[in-house]
């Protein structure tokens, strides 16, 4: 479904990533680890079009055609979800008419009617019930005020929603508290299908004890350099990052995931 | 950057409502002089108290100079070469209903989205529709008249009702007001006026469609409504004109007046010509607008979304006279390519607990100014009065400017003012947001603008609120980059 061949790119004269190689098929949870700064983000947001970056060499390949060919728009209209490690407030605009925007720009795209207002509201409240989305918080504008926990669980409902085929989630879960981290995972694993494939960026073990990948990927300094199952998540967890051979002074794991924590409070 | 790219595709939009009607005009020669206001007011066919009137503005406006401290730039106006009346040719001297009006006419409000019947038949709004100088069409008007309601061209009220209008003309915006005002008064063609008698509340959104069709002619029309004790009126005036190389002048006049208990809103949907891309032609457009809440427990309430025009001179502004009086400004001003606008409101305290409010937003894109210029002056007498306001600027690029003159004047010391101000730009992050969720950059900038006007837009009716915000999107066309 998605292949990233030899991928460097850039944002303002500096090179983040430096040659990226990773295969996704239909199906597969890949998660995607390694320290702060080492480009995660900056992949999740060169799959997505970001226009901040810029592909310097290396090319993607989404169903067989060239993803970096695509504005960012009609990514998202072929099935291309990201998930924002820090979601955009957008005062004024209800989180609910947002959604539904989206939504009908995407139904419009595979040729289907647009939705009204009441037959969207027909339609998510299921989900909003399964995510705990508060008729409140659709109510209010796009993240404005939300709390971290809540800005989160807000990305996971609009993807419930806009059902993805491929899902980038970056850092879903730091800042969610331990009930949350439960909600947003059974949505995530809700969405899980032969049909899809889902890449999670995580510092955390405790979310891939919910949402178990496939495969774990270590990235550093813009390159993979580690793949492997599960139990390469809960390699990481015991020794830190040293033991792949990435210099002391880099935060571990455990390390970044207290930080996080400490921070998203 | 991909974006900008796209971004100057969608610059190349063209104004929607830029289309000549091809009728018969009927025009007196360019220029002004004591002959031309006796010509207007002879094909007028009004009684000697308003020649008197427009002659004593005229030799008022010859005294006059014409305003300079407002933040906008444009070439000397030539008013010599500015033609004062033009009206569309009609067989018989005027149409005695919709039937006998130029099927062109028909046409051009049909194009502008007013088709008059079906207006009269499904929309419940009353249409005054005013085509360059003349009222040409006038619905609903024998349903209000059973409630007591005038609904009326100006020209008519002269006619038929001219002790209302001489009660009450200039007796809100005197006609040495300004110079644009006094200019107006001197040479006015048309207008609405409405009056509301005691305890009635117009059933009806009552509506003027003004639109600038000939060749270099000035548009001064004067509106003036009455709301007697009781009574209730909501007014909606939209504005669009078609393309010229050249600039056009508009120096229109609105005056509203609010008996005891009464309410007016006025809201204005203003998409003059805005002059091209790189700011040849448009509309100059300066506007007296004032309400006065002559009684107690009046209100009035102004409304506007200003998206056209090359100028903008605009200050809808409230006098509160009366104790526990009212006034209301909500705004939406948008500037874009080389569009300027100095506008916002004067609110005077003068009555006991009177209470103003003031929501004003600018938006600024391309190389377009916006000035936002208030004045709150509460007079001794005002006890109690209060006072809140609220100026937020929108950047969009960094060609473009916002500017905000905030003017205070308070001689009763226990009066309450609050002002609060904010610039924000739209940020790379909330397009991309959006358009990471399947939405053109267009439409985020449009969706995040109206987000940002919101506070303005719920004031609006319904319809006219649709209509508002894809005004806004449309003008917004090619605006990020
Ligand atoms: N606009 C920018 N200008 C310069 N450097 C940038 C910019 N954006 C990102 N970077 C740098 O790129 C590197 C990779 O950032 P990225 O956000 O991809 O890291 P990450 O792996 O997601 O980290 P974290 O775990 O902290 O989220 C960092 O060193 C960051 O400082
Ligand atoms: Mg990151």
């Amino acid at each position: 479904m998605l292949e990233i061949t030899n991928l460097h790119a850039k944002v303002e004269d500096n090179e983040i990533l430096r040659g990226i190689d990773l295969k996704v098929n239909a199906g597969e949870v890949h998660a995607i680890m390694g320290p702060n700064g080492s480009g995660k983000s900056t992949l999740a947001g060169v799959l997505a079009g970001r226009p901040i970056y810029e592909v310097t060499a290396g090319g993607v390949t989404y169903d067989g055609k060239d993803l970096l060919g695509l504005s960012p728009e009609d990514r998202a209209r072929e099935g291309l979800f990201l998930a924002f490690q820090y979601p955009v407030e957008i005062p004024g605009v209800s989180n609910m008419y947002f959604l539904r925007s989206a939504l009908n720009t995407g139904r419009r795209h595979r040729g289907l009617d647009e939705l009204d207002a009441m037959d969207f509201l027909r339609m998510v409240r299921g989900k909003m019930k399964l995510l705990g989305m508060d008729e409140s918080l659709m109510n209010r504008s796009v993240n404005e005020g939300f709390s971290g926990g809540e800005k989160k669980r807000n990305e996971i409902f609009q993807m419930a929603v806009l059902e993805p085929r491929l899902a980038i989630l970056d850092e879903t879960d730091s800042g969610l508290d331990i009930d949350a981290l439960k909600v947003v995972a059974e949505g995530v694993n809700a969405l899980r299908a032969p049909q899809r494939a889902i890449i999670v960026v995580t510092h955390y073990q405790r979310l891939i004890n919910y949402i178990v990948p496939d495969f774990v990927h270590v990235l550093y300094n813009g390159r993979i350099v580690k793949s492997g199952d599960r139990q390469l998540a809960l390699e990481l967890e015991q020794k830190g990052y040293g033991w792949l051979g990435i210099p002391n002074g880099t935060l571990s794991p455990a390390a970044v995931a207290g930080a996080e924590s400490v921070l998203a409070r | 950057m991909s974006t900008t790219r796209e971004i100057e595709a969608l610059a190349n939009q063209e104004y929607k409502w830029g289309f000549v009607t091809p009728v018969a005009e009927d025009s007196v020669p360019a220029g002004l002089n004591e002959d031309v206001i006796a010509l207007i007011s002879a094909k007028k066919q009004e009684p000697e108290f308003m020649l008197e009137w427009r002659l004593k503005a005229y030799r008022q406006w010859l005294k006059m100079t014409e305003p300079t401290w407002a933040n906008v730039h444009y070439p000397p106006i030539d008013y010599q070469a500015i033609v004062y009346y033009s009206a569309p040719k009609t067989q018989k001297d005027g149409p005695q209903s919709l039937d006998e009006l130029d099927p062109e006419l028909i046409r051009t409000y049909e194009k502008l989205g007013i088709p008059l019947r079906e207006q009269e038949l499904l929309a419940g709004v009353a249409v005054d529709a005013v085509f360059d100088s003349v009222s040409v069409a006038t619905t609903f008007k024998e349903k209000l008249a059973e409630m007591g309601i005038i609904f009326c061209s100006f020209s008519e009220a002269v006619r038929e009702h001219s002790e209302l209008v001489k009660k009450y003309l200039g007796s809100v915006v005197p006609s040495s007001d300004n110079f644009f005002a006094a200019l107006n008064a001197a040479v006015f063609s048309d207008g609405s006026f409405c009056y509301v008698p005691k305890g009635v509340r117009c059933p009806m959104e009552l509506s003027t469609y003004f639109r600038i069709n000939a060749k270099d002619t000035g548009q001064f029309e004067r509106t003036l409504i009455i709301a007697d004790e009781g009574a209730y009126a909501s007014y909606l005036e939209g504005c669009t004109a078609p393309i010229r190389d050249t600039n056009q002048l508009h120096a229109a006049v609105v005056e509203l007046v609010a008996h005891d208990n009464a309410t007016i809103k006025y809201a204005t949907v203003q998409n003059w010509y805005p002059g091209d891309k790189e700011g040849r032609g448009g509309i100059y457009n300066f506007v007296t607008k004032r309400g006065k809440c002559l009684g107690v427990n009046s209100k009035i309430s102004w409304t506007q979304v200003e998206t056209g025009s090359a100028i903008t001179w605009k200050y809808p502004g409230c006098l509160l006279v009366g104790d526990n009086s009212v006034g209301e400004f909500y705004s939406v001003a948008l500037t874009n390519n080389y569009q300027q606008a100095d506008t916002g409101t004067k609110m005077i305290h003068i009555g006991k607990n009177t209470k103003s409010t003031i929501i004003s937003k600018g938006i600024s894109a391309g190389h377009g100014q916006n000035t936002y210029r208030g004045m709150v002056k509460i007079q001794k007498s005002a006890e109690g009065a209060r006072n809140y306001s609220q100026c937020d600027s929108l950047l969009i690029g960094d060609k473009c400017g916002a500017h905000t003159f905030p003017y205070l004047e308070v001689k009763n010391a226990g009066a309450q003012v609050e002002h609060e101000a904010s610039t924000s730009k739209i940020g790379e992050d909330q397009i991309f947001y959006c358009r990471q969720r399947g939405m053109s950059t267009e439409d985020a900038v449009s969706m995040i603008v109206n987000g940002f006007c919101k506070q303005v837009f719920r004031k609006l009716p319904m319809e006219f609120a649709v209509e508002a915000q894809k005004l806004l999107g449309v003008s917004l066309e090619g605006s990020v980059g």
